[in-house]
């Protein structure tokens, strides 16, 4: 966007209209320059975090059942409170963000990653962009909950199911938007001129395609895994998720629901943690869009 | 070429200077007010425009002409600020709040875009565009409105007008569209038509058409109008007086006849020079070197000095719009007459 | 306009069959024998070989294939092996359930979302604007299971305006309906009217610049003309195409929303059709819901050219 265009009074809008200068900072840069972008960030390390060290920050079998212990309050005891079993909620939300984090992230990488390939084959072979494109309509229209609910069915719950089944539903979304990228890039001079003088194509996709797209992909990352870890939460939630003998933040709330009158805390604190990770990947994805792609970004 | 049946008006008797004045507008300013404070983009614009008289508004993109235009008629963005007199048939309407400024809208003053393709909307009907504005404007009811509605686009030169009501603006030609956009300015028979560049977005032949509209509604309704464009063949043509922007000022104003044949600012002269003429043995066109200074990077004192051939020390100082012997111009080193 | 909503309906046919194939897949490539696992330990390898006949296990994929398409094509879905009753028989019953919930939902998102979209495109930059924009990344976050059981907690198990769960037919009256049906249609609208409100905000900023709504107020209509008939005309458009997503995607938070509130409705039918091993029912669910949204969408592309000529004369 040249300054002149933004600022000359014919085409003013509005004295608020930014001006968007090009600089030669680094993403990271320009990321550590957006507030939301630092918070979301800084939030998501202390979730990661909170969860790899668990088993140090709070020792123990989280599924330990103490009757005795059951409907205790949030106290210095129990940061949390304890559940209709005793067990310590505290406990079972650091443990289970291990599940919910690691199940996401799984999920966004096999997902983002066939997205690319297929993407790629797509933006390239016409034949094969005619199906696949397709098979995305009838996936991204249809809800996944509903195909992953049937797949675990019929696989049977287990952390591999939610993996493959999300994994399958969320390449989707994210193979149309590298393929349209893809189709964009693909047009640019120094892809013709690379194709005529006969790069191979392998080539011209790790040289020359990938880097193109790897800003909408880096957002796109973002969202994928918040929508990993809500299906991963939901399917668990309702009982065809990871199965009952893993604990997860969708698991956790499962029983909970059964006694919210008396103890409400069951429900609020694994929810909390669930909405906390969501949000700030939200958050992470619209700054990196900001970040990445003013043009796009101006109004949110 | 039109198909109106209207007879066409005798020639002008009354002499131009002898008729009403329709709008004044005096020492008028405009910023926009941003976080940084105020950001100026028109200063000190002064011109009149009476009865039946055409005043062109001329300038490179970026001089502030169509933010002077919005200004007029009271659509300037929320955050500019402005200052000055604005003077409709008499009413200070600069005085006025913005309820009743926007009621003057479309009964007053009409506004014809350069792209009609965007400035009628793209879903609903013409009809229904056209019908809106007369129902409000004039409390006209729905079937006299559409019966109005079809009259006027008779009268711009649209076959078949009962059709093209019930039809969208995306079915029509560029110049098909222009017309209806003329038919809506003057709907509710304003006094004072603003056209920013009517004709930029058209086709050359179709330009031509649209202009000997404009001119014959001119004409018949007595129209005051301000005509934006940066075509100087257009004001030579077409308009009794030019007001020349630059950078956000009025930097030459007179009679158009004059201010084409014999410029005095040197910023006028490069816009004729820039221009392809055929009649004058030029085989070279002259380019003003440079782009008009972005808004709020004005240069101190004369804001063409920068590019001027002419500008010296003295040009460090502003000058001020001063009467030479034909035109008013704002220049330290004004050219000669027929230079 | 035929040809545009013919054209329209060749597009949606993959929705309808994708996931079916998909879980036809599934089905049949899985490991072990479907018949087995719905006989479960019990049965007596003749009850499994019957029963393999009946679903025709015995023939080659293809010829499963085949048939399956035969089926459905004749909308013939065979017998739920739970409830022994045909699954056309069954369906209905659960998916009316859904199909209402998911439109109060999808109501409740389009009146909340467009109203507080427009009012903040209309304070842009002012305290509400901000605090729409913030209250809407929240509503995006909120998981919407969770939110169930906020909702529950407040209104219900606090204030007590609702019931904790369960499900009255509008046939016991608009009243005991809407009791039922207000908590769980709220918890399932409200991250779509989240979307909505950011989609209806940019939407309507995006227009407001347009020159016609310049025109617009230059011919001298009231504010409330030019914001209520010619800008909301074209911004509402990108909020009826996300409808159809939003649809898609609320029909699967259903099934949590209807576990929650013990709904009778068509998602709590599938997790226990699943749970149950009851795969012409589960093959059936999927199928409705495929229908449902084939329907849907079609309505809405019917909307869409409604509003917008230009697509008309494609």
């Amino acid at each position: 966007m040249s300054v002149t265009q933004a600022t000359s009074p014919d085409r003013l809008t509005g004295g608020d209209e930014e001006v968007f200068v090009t600089t030669n900072k680094s993403v990271w840069q320009r990321l550590m320059a957006n507030p939301t972008a630092v918070v979301s960030i800084a939030a998501l390390v202390v979730l990661s975090l909170s969860a790899i060290l668990a088993p140090l920050l709070a020792p123990g079998n989280p599924l330990k059942v103490t009757p005795a212990d059951r409907f205790i309050p949030p106290g210095l005891e129990h940061f949390f409170g304890t559940d209709n079993l005793g067990r310590d909620m505290f406990k079972m939300v650091l443990h289970g963000g291990r599940t919910s984090l690691l199940v996401g992230l799984i999920v966004t990488v096999i997902s983002m990653g066939i997205a690319v390939v297929l993407g790629a084959i797509s933006g390239f072979y016409r034949q094969v962009d005619v199906v696949l494109m397709r098979l995305v309509d009838g996936l991204m229209a249809f809800p996944g909950i509903v195909l992953a609910t049937a797949a675990a069915g019929i696989m049977g719950p287990s952390m591999t199911t939610v993996i493959t089944s999300l994994s399958i539903v969320l390449i989707a979304p994210s193979l149309r938007i590298v393929r349209g990228q893809v189709l964009v890039v693909r047009e640019l001079q120094m892809i013709e001129a690379a194709r005529s003088v006969g790069v191979p194509t392998l080539r011209l996709f790790t040289r020359y395609i990938l880097p193109a797209v790897s800003s909408p992909i880096l957002v796109q990352a973002s969202f994928i895994f918040s929508a990993a870890v809500l299906g991963e939460a939901g399917l668990s939630f309702i009982g065809v998720g990871i199965g009952p003998k893993e604990l997860s933040w969708g698991n956790a709330l499962t029983e909970a629901r059964n006694y919210i009158s008396q103890a409400p805390w069951i429900v609020l604190f694994p929810g909390l943690a669930l909405m906390l990770t969501i949000l700030a990947l939200n958050l992470l994805g619209d700054s990196l869009r900001d970040v990445l792609d003013p043009r796009l970004a101006r109004r949110r | 070429m039109t198909a109106h049946s209207a007879p066409m008006p005798a020639e002008i008797v009354v002499p131009l200077a002898a008729r009403r004045t329709v709008l004044e507008v005096e020492n008028l300013s405009l910023s926009f007010r941003n976080a940084d404070g105020l950001l100026p983009i028109v200063t000190d614009v002064s011109f009149s425009i009476r009865e039946g008289e055409a005043v062109a508004l001329v300038g490179e993109s970026g001089c502030g002409k169509s933010i002077t235009a919005s200004a007029i008629m009271g659509i300037a963005p929320e955050n500019a600020v402005i200052g000055g007199r604005i003077v409709l048939n008499g009413q200070e309407i600069s005085a006025l709040g913005p309820k009743d400024r926007r009621k003057l809208c479309g009964r007053h003053m009409g506004f014809i875009f350069q792209e009609p393709m965007t400035a009628l909307h793209p879903t609903l009907s013409i009809g229904r565009q056209m019908t809106d504005t007369l129902k409000h404007n004039l409390g006209l009811s729905q079937s006299a409105a559409t019966q109005r509605a079809a009259e006027l686009l008779d009268r711009v030169g649209i076959p078949r007008a009962r059709d093209i009501l019930r039809g969208y603006v995306h079915e029509l030609s560029g110049g098909m569209r222009q017309r209806v956009m003329i038919a809506l300015a003057i709907s509710c028979g304003p006094s004072l038509i603003i056209a920013d560049e009517p004709t930029t977005a058209l086709d050359v032949t179709i330009q031509a058409q649209v202009l000997d509209l404009l001119e014959d509604m001119r004409r018949e309704m007595d129209l005051a109008m301000l005509f934006i464009t940066h075509d100087l063949e257009v004001v030579g043509d077409f308009c009794d007086r030019a007001v020349v922007m630059y950078a956000g000022d009025v930097v030459e104003r007179g009679q158009s006849a004059d201010i084409t044949r014999h410029p005095s600012h040197p910023y006028a002269r490069g816009l004729i020079d820039a221009v392809p003429a055929h009649d004058d043995g030029r085989t070279r066109l002259t380019p003003i070197l440079g782009t008009v200074p972005p808004v709020g990077q004005w240069p101190e004192g004369c804001r063409f000095a920068p590019r001027c051939g002419r500008a010296d020390e003295k040009c460090r100082t502003r000058p001020r719009l001063e009467t030479l012997s034909q035109t008013d111009v704002r220049c330290w080193h004004p050219l000669e007459a027929g230079a | 306009m035929l040809r545009y909503l013919f054209k329209r309906f060749l597009l949606i046919l993959p929705t309808i069959f994708v996931p079916l194939i998909l879980v036809f897949l599934l089905l049949r490539l899985s490991p072990g024998d479907p018949a087995g696992m719905m006989l479960g330990d019990q049965a007596t390898p003749e009850q499994i070989a019957a029963l393999r006949t009946q679903l025709g296990l015995d023939q080659p994929i293809w010829m499963q294939f085949v048939l399956w398409l035969k089926g459905i094509v004749t909308l013939d879905l065979g017998n739920s092996i739970f409830f022994r009753e045909p699954v056309m028989q069954i369906i209905p019953r659960y998916a009316t359930v859904t199909i209402l919930l998911t439109s109060v939902a999808l109501v409740l998102a389009v009146v909340i979302g467009v109203t507080l979209g427009l009012v903040s495109a209309m304070n842009r930059n002012k305290p509400i604007d901000r605090g729409v924009v913030t209250t809407a990344v929240l509503g995006i976050s909120l998981p919407e299971f969770w939110f169930a059981l906020l909702l529950i907690f407040v209104f219900a198990v606090t204030l007590r305006w609702f019931p904790v769960a369960g499900y009255n037919s509008p046939d016991a009256g608009i009243i005991a309906f809407g009791a039922t049906i207000f908590l769980p249609a709220l918890a399932l609208g409200v991250r779509q009217s989240a979307l909505m409100t950011r989609m209806m905000r940019s939407s309507m900023l995006d227009v407001l610049n347009e020159p016609y709504i310049t025109t617009a107020r230059a011919q001298g209509l009231p504010e409330t003309t030019v914001l209520g008939r010619y800008a909301m005309r074209t911004a509402a458009m990108p909020v009826v195409t996300v409808a159809g997503l939003s649809a898609g995607y609320m029909l699967g938070g259903a099934v949590a929303i209807e576990i929650i509130f013990a709904l009778p409705g068509l998602g709590r039918m599938l997790v226990e059709a699943v749970g149950r091993r009851d795969y012409p029912l589960v093959e059936g669910g999927v199928l409705t819901i495929s229908l449902v949204l084939a329907v849907l969408n079609l309505l809405i592309d019917l909307v869409y050219a409604l509003l917008d000529p230009r697509i008309r004369y494609q």
